[in-house]
């Protein structure tokens, strides 16, 4: 029996496995964080992977890293500083040091510190000396040499044996934080289900990786977290890829047609289609096109036959479905594009987050364009902003561009698994069987949108298509009919204000300074102003996920404050979409474009000083 | 696709209110009756086609048809007409395109809808040239034309579009004249009842950038020597008075004179359009005058299983042994846990 240690109650705690991006460190977190969830902490997790599959093995550029935050109230944000760090080489030490809290624990492969890794990885001496690490809680694990040891019987080669170091350094967080390694066992069996032998090795390593740990004390303090008091009902861990695919299936259910995606693979935001493709069972039909131009439209051809149609991709592929979209704005045809934005331009950043798509997504059209724009803020509320998305795009006809990023894309969280009968009601204006002569462009009084009469449908045949068209779908170059229909498709675009929700600050509704975000950096700012909040100054919050049209209540908002501060990934789009849409506020920013989330020691330091600038 | 005649159209039947703006003498105007007729030959109901077509002077063919229809951007109908298809498998989609539409800009989109084998009609008006534009080269363009893009002649090799569908693994490929109503009549009866992409080339006239293109092999007074109409299970004979025909000599076609040499139609190649093999279709469908008849008639017909109707079968099979039904079963399924 190991001797009792040190039990140490956190109320939150950050982790970090890191490794060469073959080391197996997304699925370790992913496993840890499935754990984690399952015994009710809330958490938050951000993969943060090299853009190469295989990057040059123990290279820098070759880190693979998977951050979890746990704990036993609300978390919004996978945490800015790592309490633990799992390095799987000396690259690993190199791409985190930074980001390791004073004092924290880092846990490492003493046998993969050769002199040769030490040295790919930019290092003259050892890491730990040379990052001035010393004085942590250092824990240097012969990992390479137990797993071998652990598996030297099982008759596997030695590829195979290193490759389950992974598992070893998860025994080893699994004691730390007090977690049953349960799950994770019957993971193996459902993986291994044809190969019970590898099952059985990783189950070993797994254990001896545990039992290590308890064995050589060294790790303490051992941390527990208790579970998080949340809301009560039925929770599981979702990613923002895997909710946006089940908030546009939940909307096809609910409007009573099928789903339809048309997509060309795109990181970040293939998991979207992968997800699509998988749910044949709900009927939902996908289409890997030959080229983004041709998935978004097979997609409009198949709104064009009826039916929910979705495109899924990222900046690159946003620019290239620019004159489908024009053309869905023109025949006004219902259809979601959802763009899972990245590091930009050109190939830019493909596995590292950015918000710099607002201006393309708003204005990257020709001729008078508008859409319908909307942007997700958290991993799980991709569900809601999806469902909504489709909502829009079905009842008001017209395009919707969803807005999600890397970081909400590959994040998880728990979530509070939603009913399908307390969703709102989907009604697509179908066309009614006697509207005969069917006219395309009559519009509805109060949305201004028009009918769907779907082909197949008796007597309702009509053209629709990208040139003008008068109410009755006829061609018309006339220069008055042509500004009536540009003005018919604008307003119908702003109506959509009457079915948003208003503006509700967190916080007080007046104070000194105001931050203002959109979509994805919610988490850090949340959890930022909570803070402030706490430290007692007058800060409070508004997050935009409708973006066009904006909510109506906008200028009673931040009136109300001394001063705005506009957060975001990018140089300032939001800022300056402010800045034409409501003129009368100053708007100070806080930017940054480094393929990373804000930190929330960025935020707090911004805010702190405008609160002393007075 | 509804098979039993529902209702006896004509092809009046077919025509929309819109007038038809194609320059006179123009030889889509030619096509646009051929389709008509076709369609109410065909007992397929009205509501049941849709017309999608990409930009060019063919691609506003869908506002003079009565039917449900989709002009689109450039380049892009074989996409959009493969999703309609694909979302709708019980609708007949025809595509209208043109050489510049489904070969330059649309290449891509043109090619993977054939590869895929989705069961629409493609309709390619083959001008040779840029009409709408005014009269720019396009990729059927013969090498040295003078266009105002090329005012010293094109450098290009043009493309054969029999050549690339059966490269692209084309199943039905079919070639006609715009002025030969009756022989395209027939020829999209046969496109609409074949299971899978459909390529019909017609050759046809702009009367005002390429005026006359086709005459050589197409002009009244020749056609008849220079071109031969094949059909599946016939001898591959022609001219004016049936005395030529094509044999296999080594590994290429000949043509041959009936009575010359000892040579008698049983001697002549009976066409077979169902072969799988695409070799014999491949050398009858890059036929050139002067030294061959330039073939007309379909082709290539091979069956095929179509992408649209596998999707389908795909999902009905999942779907009779899933056990997630609705929704609210994929949103409970998996790992999950309760908070009291």
């Amino acid at each position: 029996m190991a001797k009792k240690s040190e039990v140490i109650e956190r109320e939150e705690v950050v982790i970090r496995f890191s490794g060469d991006s073959g080391d197996g460190m997304q699925l370790t977190g992913t496993l840890f964080s499935d754990t984690a969830a399952l015994f009710g902490n809330d958490l938050s997790t951000f993969p943060d992977y090299p853009a190469e599959i295989r990057a040059p093995q123990g290279t820098v550029g070759g880190v693979s890293g998977f951050q979890v935050h746990l704990g036993h109230s609300e978390i919004n944000t996978p945490g800015d500083f790592s309490d633990v760090l799992v390095a799987m080489n000396p690259a690993a030490i190199k791409a985190n040091a930074k980001w390791i809290k004073p004092g924290g624990t880092i846990i490492y492969d003493e046998g993969n510190f050769t002199e040769k890794n030490i040295e790919k990885a930019g290092y003259e001496s050892h890491p730990i000396i040379e990052e001035k690490l010393d004085s942590y809680n250092i824990i240097a694990a012969p990992i390479s040499a137990m797993v071998k040891e652990a598996l030297k019987d099982y008759g596997l080669d030695p590829k195979s044996v290193l490759r389950t170091r992974n598992m070893f350094a998860l025994g080893m967080v699994y004691w730390l934080f007090d977690r049953k390694l349960d799950y994770t066992e019957k993971y193996f069996d459902k993986k291994f289900h044809n190969k019970p032998g590898m099952a059985d090795a990783n189950k070993v390593v797994l254990r001896a990786g545990y039992y290590y740990a308890e064995t050589i004390e060294a790790l303490r303090p051992v941390y527990k977290i208790l579970p998080a008091p949340i809301a009560k009902g039925t929770y599981r861990n979702i990613n923002g890829n895997s909710a946006t695919a089940w908030g546009f299936l939940a909307a096809a259910e609910k409007a009573g047609i099928k789903l339809f995606i048309g997509s060309y693979p795109i990181t970040p935001a293939t998991g979207i289609l992968e997800e699509l493709a998988a749910r044949k069972d709900l009927g939902a039909i996908s289409f890997q096109a030959e080229d983004e131009i041709a998935g978004i439209c097979t997609a409009l051809g198949s709104s064009f036959a009826g039916r929910l149609a979705i495109t899924s991709t990222s900046g690159p592929g946003l620019a290239l479905k620019s004159e489908a979209i024009g053309l869905a704005v023109m025949a006004e045809l219902p259809i979601v594009i959802v763009n899972v934005q990245r590091g930009g331009p050109s190939t830019g950043l493909p596995t590292k987050t950015e918000q710099a798509d607002l201006m393309q997504a708003l204005y990257g059209r020709n001729g008078e364009c508008p859409v319908v724009v909307i942007a997700s803020s958290t991993p799980s509320d991709c569900f809601r902003f999806a469902y909504e998305a489709a909502r829009i795009a079905l009842e008001h006809m017209t395009p919707v561009l969803l807005l999600s990023d890397s970081y909400l894309a590959n994040g998880t969280e728990p979530w509070r698994i939603p009913e399908m009968k307390d969703l709102p009601e989907i009604n697509p204006p179908f066309a009614d069987k006697n509207e005969i002569p069917f006219l395309p462009y009559k519009r509805d009084n109060v949305n201004l949108a028009r009918s769907w009469a779907v082909p197949g449908t008796p007597g309702l045949e009509h053209r629709i298509g990208g040139l003008e068209k008068t109410v009755k779908g006829t061609v018309s170059y006339v220069p008055e009919n042509h500004e009536l229909m540009v003005n018919l498709r604008a307003e119908k675009i702003e109506r959509v204000v009457n079915e948003i929700p208003d503006l509700v600050p967190y916080g007080a509704t007046s104070g000194d300074v105001l931050v203002v975000g959109w979509g994805g950096s919610y988490g850090y700012l949340i959890t930022a102003v909570r803070e402030l909040q706490a430290e007692g100054h007058k800060v409070s919050l508004v997050n935009f996920n409708y973006i066009n049209p904006l909510p109506k209540n906008v200028r009673d908002v931040f009136g109300k404050y001394k001063k705005i501060l506009v957060c975001e990934l990018n140089l300032g789009q939001f800022a300056d979409y402010l800045r034409i849409k409501h003129q009368e506020f100053t708007y100070e920013q806080l930017n940054k474009v480094q393929g990373l989330p804000f930190t929330i020691n960025d935020i707090k330091e911004k805010c702190i000083k405008m609160l002393e600038d007075k | 696709m509804a098979e039993t005649l529902v209702t006896k159209y004509t092809a009046k039947d077919f025509k929309s209110d819109q007038e038809v703006r194609w320059c006179p003498g123009c030889g889509d105007h030619a096509v646009l009756s051929s389709v008509q007729r076709a369609l109410a030959e065909l007992g397929i109901p009205k509501e049941k086609f849709a017309f999608i077509s990409g930009i060019g002077c063919s691609s506003r063919f869908p506002y003079y048809m009565d039917t449900y229809g989709f002009h689109s951007i450039h380049g892009r109908a074989s996409a959009i007409a493969s999703g309609v298809k694909t979302a709708n498998p019980e609708l007949s989609v025809w595509q209208i395109t043109g050489d510049g539409d489904a070969l330059a800009i649309g290449g891509n989109h043109f090619i993977h809808a054939i590869r895929r084998n989705i069961d629409i009609n493609i309709i390619l008006f083959n001008n040779e040239i840029y009409g709408l534009t005014k009269g720019q080269y396009s990729p059927t363009s013969t090498k040295g034309l003078v266009t105002k893009t090329s005012p010293f002649g094109t450098l290009e090799e043009p493309f054969s579009v029999g050549e690339l569908v059966i490269g692209a693994k084309g199943k039905f490929f079919a070639r006609t004249l715009d002025t030969n109503v009756s022989l395209s009549t027939q020829i999209y009866i046969e496109a609409a009842g074949h299971k899978g992409t459909s390529v019909i080339e017609v050759l046809q006239n702009c009367v005002i950038f390429n005026d006359g293109i086709h005459d050589t092999v197409a002009g009244k007074d020749v056609r008849d020597d220079r071109t031969i109409i094949l059909k599946h299970g016939q001898p591959m004979i022609f001219g004016t008075g049936n005395d030529k025909g094509l044999i296999l000599e080594g590994l290429k076609l000949k043509v041959v004179k009936l009575g010359e040499n000892g040579i008698a139609e049983k001697d002549i190649l009976i066409h077979d359009a169902l072969e799988p093999n695409p070799g014999i279709h491949y050398m009858l469908a890059n036929m050139k005058y002067p030294e061959y008849p330039v073939a007309l008639g379909v082709i290539r017909e091979v069956s095929a299983p179509t992408y649209d109707r596998a999707v389908a079968d795909q999902i009905s099979t999942i779907q009779s042994t899933a056990k997630i039904k609705c929704m609210d079963d994929l949103l409970m399924s998996g790992s999950t846990w309760k908070v009291e």
